[in-house]
């Protein structure tokens, strides 16, 4: 029984991973739809997001700047703003790492762009290592008091509402930006076909460079979102998430947005959710456990098509 | 001076006998990559599962402060590496059946998987592997006759110079050269039968062109089964090796990606595809990888800064021949019939 009367408080940890999961694999599967391989740096590009947040917000820090708390949240208007900062510098550098490294290899093929993403995924987490160590770092270190919500008997933080609401508001408009703007349209022509967009006059190499901006900044977002969600931040941290991340895609269907986000609330949920029953140490087998069924009964996943 | 030359000396049998380990891994790789082509980024998960079944079928049962309760059955060195293959190679059948029908996306993030889960059972299931304490005292095959024979030689000849002594009592850890290279070496020459048999010639078509080789009427699933396994079974061989010459594994002897990453380098930098470029390039990046250890200790950097900064440049490596010599170090071998010879134009 015991187990059992957690389970409410376990859905709302699962909503708030499963957010930040669902924001990881949006990257990783607009990348594999649109550049055609599996980006295995894209939980260390989290990371970068994360540590780029840090490294501004001290500065801002360092300059005199307040940082108020907004509100109930921890944070304010100078963690704000680096948060915003973060993504835009996250993006630039992943574009960065395109011109230099994957660009020259898209001829080469998906597996080598994979084997380079496992190198870039390395060197980055080592980066951050060498400048920062292997310690963890605080965003904010003041602990923040949950409110219990009546009757359910569910703790939850501001932040952690905090959240869910921006994971989901970047959802609606990662949504309207795939299905009404122009370049949402060529992405997912490119999606498709990328040679047969590009026959038809698609600017194809904006449409990478897009992919890119989308998937770095929504990568730096969820990076963040975990680092105030765990308190804290590692080297780590991108790696920790990779499995899950990629679970999330695989189980959704590789190559496909919607999939992403659907894949990230079950794995998330049942991650969380299998505390209740198992050592939390093994919440990486729960994804991994949920990857091999699916692949097993449907390897084109819950919203995949046959290519 | 002499105490300096024979210390170099037993240096380098000590780096030739890591290089050759990893010269097993590199390939147990080359069957998967190299040959059929598949991406396996769980090395380090076969290495460390190689490692554990070696030392818990070969080594000392339980001792009184340990927290596991089974294994430890002091079987001889070969069963305990005949295990270390047989449940390497189980575990790579497991993982290919739902993987291996699919694109190269899928075998590779299961293979991450199953080495993060393997990991998390060393951490954590201490009744079997004693968690993060590790197994220890895992004895190496003949140490005792061989020490005993040494020091008795040594007692005999007390009055030879004190340079011979140096030298010799380190000789065990010849014998393991020996016993490393010799695996190595009969592994090299069964792979280099193995890809020129009409078996190779299947792996090598479906690398090319898996469509191809379908179409051909072979059954592509099932050969490349039987590639993953067979590299997984090399893989756990390189385990057992390890295990018995380090003497002790825990969990952290085998970190999740670093193992993986520098099996990978040493491929690719040597030539994927070609067994000699497998072992070649394990004794270069071992010693590129050694020779930062050396060069960074000079460098003001904390000695996490200095690792860090050796896997960046690892990294870089990657990149590097990735983009400017794919190929590797050494090409594929080419072989065609003699009378089909490719003239000197159309290559």
């Amino acid at each position: 029984m015991g187990a059992f009367s957690r389970i409410p408080q376990l859905i709302v940890y699962g909503i708030i991973s499963g957010s930040i999961i669902s924001l990881g694999g949006i990257g990783v599967s607009l990348t594999y739809s649109i550049l055609g391989f599996s980006n295995f740096a894209h939980g260390d590009i989290m990371a970068l997001g994360a540590y780029i947040c840090l490294g501004v917000f001290a500065l801002f820090t360092g300059l005199g700047l307040g940082n108020t708390p907004i509100g109930p949240l921890s944070f304010g208007f100078s963690f704000a703003l680096s948060f915003v900062l973060a993504l835009a510098l996250t993006a630039l550098a992943v574009i960065v790492i395109d011109r230099i490294l994957f660009k020259r290899l898209r001829k080469a093929g998906s597996i080598i762009l994979m084997m380079a993403s496992i190198g870039l995924a390395l060197g980055l987490r080592n980066i951050l290592q060498f400048f920062w160590g292997p310690q963890p770092h605080y965003y904010i270190e003041k602990i923040q008091v949950a409110s219990i919500i009546p009757g359910l008997g569910i703790r939850i933080k501001p932040d952690q509402v905090f959240i869910i609401i921006l994971a989901v508001a970047l959802v609606v408009l990662v949504h309207c930006f795939l299905q009404y703007t122009k370049m949402g349209k060529a992405m997912r022509a490119s999606a498709d076909n990328i040679a047969l967009a590009r026959v038809t006059g698609i600017n194809t190499d904006r449409v990478i460079l897009w992919t890119w901006v989308i998937g770095g900044a929504l990568a730096a977002t969820a990076g963040i979102l975990a680092g105030i969600e765990n308190k804290f931040i590692t080297p780590e941290l991108g790696w920790q998430m990779l499995l899950s991340v990629f679970a999330a895609v695989i189980l959704g269907g590789l190559g496909n947005p919607y999939g992403a986000i659907l894949g990230g609330m079950i794995i998330g949920l049942s991650e969380e959710v299998s505390t209740a029953f198992i050592s939390t140490g093994y919440k990486p087998a729960v994804a991994f456990a949920i990857m091999i069924i699916m692949l097993l009964v449907k390897p084109t996943g819950l919203l995949g098509r046959r290519k | 001076m002499m105490e300096q030359f024979i210390g170099v000396i037993n240096y380098i049998v000590f780096f030739a006998i890591t290089a050759g380990t990893y010269g097993i891994l590199s390939l147990g790789l080359n069957v998967q990559w190299g040959f059929a082509g598949l991406f396996n980024i769980g090395i380090a998960g076969f290495y460390a599962l190689g490692a554990y079944t070696a030392a818990l079928i070969s080594g000392p049962p339980p001792s009184a402060w340990d927290g596991r309760m089974v294994g430890g059955f002091e079987l001889p060195f070969i069963v305990g590496l005949l295990a270390a293959a047989a449940v390497c190679g189980i575990v790579a059948f497991l993982i290919g059946i739902p993987t291996l029908r699919l694109r190269a996306e899928y075998l590779a993030i299961a293979t991450i998987g199953i080495a993060e889960i393997i990991r998390l059972v060393l951490k954590n299931e201490s009744w079997l592997t004693n968690g993060v304490w590790g197994l220890q005292q895992i004895p190496s095959p003949l140490y005792n006759p061989i020490r005993s024979g040494v020091t008795g030689f040594l007692q005999v000849h007390s009055d030879w110079p004190a340079w011979v002594h140096s030298l010799l009592s380190r000789s065990y850890n010849w014998f393991y050269l020996l016993l490393v290279i010799g695996i190595l070496f009969a592994l090299y020459l069964i792979m280099q039968r193995l890809v020129r048999s009409p078996w190779g010639r299947v792996i090598k078509a479906i690398r090319e062109d898996e469509d191809v080789a379908a179409m051909s009427g072979k059954n592509t699933f099932s050969f490349k089964i039987q590639a993953l396994v067979l590299g997984a079974m090399i893989m756990g061989i390189g385990g057992s090796l390890y295990a018995h010459y380090a003497r002790f594994i825990s969990p952290s002897s085998f970190k999740p990606l670093y193992g993986t990453f520098l099996v990978w380098v040493m491929l690719v930098l040597g030539g994927s595809g070609n067994n000699k470029g497998a072992i070649l390039g394990s004794f270069v990046v071992w010693g590129i990888w050694a020779g930062t250890d050396f060069l960074t200790g000079y460098l003001p950097f904390t000695a996490s800064q200095a690792a860090s900064l050796r896997i960046i440049f690892i990294g870089i490596l990657l990149e590097v021949i990735l983009l400017w010599r794919p190929q590797g170090l050494l090409q594929r071998e080419r072989r065609f019939p003699k009378y089909l010879r490719p003239r000197a134009d159309d290559k």
